[in-house]
């Protein structure tokens, strides 16, 4: 109980003063899940909206596949990342095995069918109420896509959020492609997963609570975008 | 791109006959009125001119390629479709969707919003207005690219006394100025103060189509006839 209390006083400690080890590593945890948000952004949000203005043979396929690929478990597709950047694997040559870089693919791959179905629920939603409209208007497709995407960006937003989410707070995934290299590939979750098994709690809580206040901040500005939309103010 | 011709077009949906089979030639000039009871496809007609609805049967040609027709044309729904924005916004959609430059699209909006009473409304979100009001948006987004041919399907439909009164008197100037117009009504009043030419429509089938006075004088069939009387026709 001491050691904990102890563990708590330090770790309050390590917060206030901004070591430099925590303000590293929580920097990193940032670089990786932001980036990993952009791509997944870039990818996500056209797509979506592109499946939802198209009809094509296998559209419900592909929305399913979408459904299906959110429930895959991370630790697996570290799994198949790790595989595929193996020295080995079919783009060993790159090099990127142990590195942010290979921990922002798997990311954005956790990410990515994540925010999409969010994207296409509320779109598809939208077009339902759209479609008539700038049909007549004559509008392109492009246009009905940009249009789409800007007119839910509310909803986009809380997707994002939720990708957000997902990823900082994930572990397996990056554990198993980024190595968890101190100095190189450690982040929050993967310092803490370490810390704790070493019994270092005070670092371990400091770095939890920079977590729970990221992830906190992401709930409640989730909540406050939720509750806007709902008061009619698109 | 007139005259616009309609040969034996029918529209089924899975099986059941909605409308047709529809023989008709519309002129460029003047405003034409589609009257007939709830349910007589009046919506649909409307819809299919506009290339809303697939044909099942027939032709439906446009002296210009349809691309270019399709330009030309603007449509006002039964419930009018707001884009979830501003007023303004709403009202300079088209004129956007056209490539025309922000700053001259605004000073057209501008005058729009003037002429419909909501230049001080303009920056209100558009799906909070009213009925009437989104009505009167809903028609000055149709003008606002000074369509040749405007389809509106009972523009009036849930406006007071001064409101039909505006819309009415920007629908005649719109048509003095060369737009052809097509709507439906529920109103006779309405259609005889408007209307050059009359459709008749009961039961997805057109009646009769000519101009306003030998309709009014006599009524092409019984139907019709109790339909002018204000009887209950089915
Ligand atoms: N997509 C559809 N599927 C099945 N039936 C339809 C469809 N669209 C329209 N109908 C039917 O076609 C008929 C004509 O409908 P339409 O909306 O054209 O009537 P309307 O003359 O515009 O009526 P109102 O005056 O009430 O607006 C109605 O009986 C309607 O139920
Ligand atoms: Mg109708």
């Amino acid at each position: 109980m001491n050691e904990i209390l102890q563990g708590l006083v330090q770790a309050f400690w390590l917060v206030i003063s901004l070591d430099t080890e925590l303000i590293a590593i929580s920097l990193r945890s940032l670089y990786v899940t932001l980036t990993a948000l952009l791509i997944s952004t870039l990818v996500a949000f056209p797509l979506a909206a592109l499946i939802v203005v198209t009809r094509f043979r296998f559209r419900r396929v592909v929305i399913a596949i979408l459904n299906a690929l959110m429930g895959l478990p991370p630790v697996v597709v570290g799994l198949l990342v790790y595989i595929i950047f193996s020295r080995s694997g079919p783009l060993g040559v790159l090099g990127l095995l142990y590195t942010t870089s290979a921990m922002i693919i798997a990311q954005t791959v956790i990410i990515t069918p994540l925010i999409a179905s969010v994207a296409h629920q509320s779109m598809r939603e939208l077009w339902a109420d759209y479609r008539d409209l700038l049909i007549s208007i004559n509008t392109s497709k492009p246009q009905r896509i940009g249009t789409l995407m800007w007119d839910s960006k509310r909803a986009l937003i809380t997707a994002c959020l939720a990708g957000f989410g997902r990823g900082i707070g994930e572990v397996g995934a990056i554990m198993i492609v980024g190595g968890n290299i101190d100095n190189a590939t450690r982040v929050l979750t993967t310092a803490i997963s370490l810390e704790t098994s070493r019994g270092d709690f005070s670092l371990a809580l400091a770095l939890g609570f920079v977590l729970i206040s990221l992830a906190l901040s992401v709930s409640f500005a989730t909540h406050w975008f939720g509750k806007t939309e709902r008061g009619g103010l698109w | 791109m007139f005259p616009l011709s309609i040969s034996r077009v029918e529209i089924s949906v899975k099986s059941k006959k909605l409308l047709g089979p529809i023989n008709l030639v519309i002129n460029e000039k003047g405003i034409t009125v589609v009257l007939g009871a709830n349910g007589s496809g009046k919506t649909t007609l409307l819809e299919a001119l506009h290339g809303l609805r697939k044909l099942s049967r027939g032709k439906l040609e446009w002296s210009v390629p349809n691309s270019q027709a399709a330009q030309q044309q603007s449509f006002v729904f039964q419930s009018p479709i707001m884009l979830r924005r501003s007023v303004i916004e709403n009202l300079i959609y088209p004129l956007i969707v056209r490539r025309i430059s922000k700053s001259i699209a605004v000073e057209e909006a501008k005058l729009w919003a003037q002429k419909i009473g909501l230049e001080n409304k303009m920056s209100q979100q558009a799906p909070l207005l009213s009925g009437g009001e989104m009505q009167a948006v809903a028609v000055a987004r149709a003008l606002i690219t000074k369509p040749k041919m405007l389809f509106l399907d009972e523009p009036t439909a849930s406006l007071d006394g001064l409101a039909k009164k505006t819309i009415e008197e920007i629908l005649i100037i719109a048509a003095k100025g060369g737009t052809k117009i097509i709507m439906s009504t529920h109103d006779l009043g309405q259609a005889k103060r408007l209307a050059n030419d009359i459709i008749y429509l009961h039961k997805g089938i057109l009646e009769s189509h000519g101009p306003k006075e030998d309709f009014l004088n006599s009524p092409p069939s019984d139907a019709a006839r109790q339909f002018l009387a204000g009887d209950i026709v089915i």
